[in-house]
């Protein structure tokens, strides 16, 4: 038997800290979102199709750009000294995830503005003229397009591994203490944004394309989230007991059924028979898709703070002589 | 108590919040069961996953004692050392910023104890500099047994129980 009784009640600490609301699993998830479109539409660019006009590499890069801001104010409202938010570009503090990803935040924006460029919407070209001027010298020099691609693609991979990086970084939280965070949620960020494009294609080609790479991304999610319990289920106590949250806790029923259900194998089967023409594409796939890569944030975020070392006798207290 | 009213009064910890506790803690069953009865708070850690998370350099150690603490002006109230304590030792103050013991450096600095273990009425706390071993705290530690909460969470407490 093991009792214990604190006498602090610290708001948003006690009986289990709960400091993140629904602001960080939003920003998690539209950044890994906006990375997932980011690398798909600098792939596209790397492939020549930003030259078709049908390409939803026209849509993306501004998308991301409203996207990615729509996170920022919901990371901005979950700061609780706003005043001092400045602070954040007065340093980089190397051990830090989150300065790692406010610095590489400033570089996002310009890579996708740029990659706005490389074809922009004509919406934007018949309101700025500027805007076509810049955009005819960046698409006369295939150098600086390619490069624009390349940076696209390495920065959107940054930021989706660092969506994950920033939650694993804290190890006092033992749900979160595994380094598949990283490429689990850029793979999630990959599938919804893969799931995005399925849904607005108007191109065929693009379509069924994206069909499949989204099979892909949520096939290899499904391999990083069993790696990810295995890691959890096979080390320590307080390890296994941040696993059983999930494995009969209480955040099962949201990770299995919504998750890894409803997000992940219903739409892969519904896309795998929509690629095989089994069935017809239809906007229900795509959507659970993007609607389980937020349920897989709020999840994680919400298991993870749940989870803590000092809920274990046999960690509690170590000997020394 | 007296430790957990101390502190709130010295350092106008606001209502509803501590920076220490008691901790309560039963053990084992009949016919042999133990309890502890101690008094918590940040473990001023040697390794503090607080400091390395935050992102502007708020959360820092300071030179003087190795005390780790907060510099509200330079918080942004990201709460990513409140969710990288082990310890749970942290709050947000209602001003907004992250807060914690801070071993009440203002007194140590003027060579004072801490105001808990200054008021403790039965003396059960010792402070001093572990680094000095010929110090009181250094000379309990090399002479009975104690122990540290967590050190398997890798942060290399600084607050030691003697048994």
């Amino acid at each position: 038997m093991r009792e214990l009784i604190l006498t602090r009640a610290n708001h948003q600490v006690d009986p289990v800290l709960h400091v993140w609301g629904w602001e960080i699993p939003v920003y998690l998830f539209l950044g890994g979102w906006v990375a997932g479109m980011m690398i798909l539409s600098g792939f596209f660019v790397l492939q020549g199709r930003h030259r078709e006009r049908r390409c939803s590499c026209l849509l993306t890069p501004w998308l991301g750009l409203v996207l990615l801001s729509l996170g920022m104010f919901a990371l901005f409202l979950d700061l609780e000294h706003k005043r001092y938010t400045w602070r954040l570009y007065t340093t980089f503090e190397v051990a830090s995830p989150m300065s790692w990803g406010a610095w590489i935040l400033v570089l996002v924006y310009p890579a996708l503005a740029a990659s706005i460029l490389v074809q922009p919407p004509e919406w934007l070209t018949e309101r700025f003229a500027v805007a076509d001027r810049v955009s005819a010298w960046v698409t006369a020099r295939a150098g600086v397009v390619h490069g624009i691609a390349l940076a696209n693609v390495a920065l959107g991979i940054a930021l989706g591994i660092y969506t994950g990086i920033l939650l694993s970084a804290l190890g006092a939280r033992p749900l979160w203490s595994s380094a598949m965070l990283g490429p689990l949620f850029l793979l999630s960020g990959l599938s919804s944004a893969a799931a995005f494009v399925h849904l607005v294609a108007r191109n065929v080609h693009e379509r069924v394309l994206l069909a499949r790479a989204d099979n892909l991304f949520l096939a290899a999610e499904l391999v990083a989230i069993l790696l990810f319990l295995i890691g959890l289920a096979t080390s320590t106590d307080v390890h296994k007991q941040a696993a059983a949250l999930l494995l009969g806790g209480s955040y099962t029923a949201a990770f299995w059924v919504g998750v890894v259900g409803l997000g992940i194998v219903v739409p892969l089967v519904v896309q795998s028979l929509a690629v095989r023409r089994r069935i017809r594409h239809t906007p229900v796939a795509p959507l659970l898709v993007i609607a389980g890569g937020l349920a897989l944030r709020f999840v994680i975020v919400y298991a993870g703070q749940e989870s803590r070392w000092a809920g274990l006798l046999s960690d509690l207290v170590a000997r020394f002589a | 108590m007296d430790c957990v009213v101390a502190c709130k009064t010295e350092n106008q910890v606001p209502e509803g919040f501590n920076r220490d506790w008691i901790a309560y803690e039963t053990r084992g069953a009949f016919p042999t069961p133990s309890m502890e009865i101690r008094t918590e708070r940040c473990n001023h850690c040697d390794a503090p996953p607080c400091v390395a998370c935050c992102p502007t350099g708020a959360s820092h150690v300071e030179t003087f004692g190795r005390i780790v603490l907060v510099a509200p002006e330079m918080c942004i109230g990201c709460k990513a050392c409140l969710a990288s304590c082990p310890y749970d030792a942290r709050f947000v103050h209602p001003e907004g910023y992250a807060d914690k013991c801070t071993f009440c450096v203002h007194r140590v600095k003027e060579g004072l104890d801490p105001a808990c273990v200054a008021v403790c009425p039965t003396w059960c706390m010792h402070f001093g500099d572990l680094d000095d071993p010929a110090s009181e705290v250094s000379r309990l530690l090399a002479s009975r047994k104690g122990h540290a909460l967590l050190p398997a969470a890798g942060t290399e407490p600084r607050i030691f129980y003697l048994d």
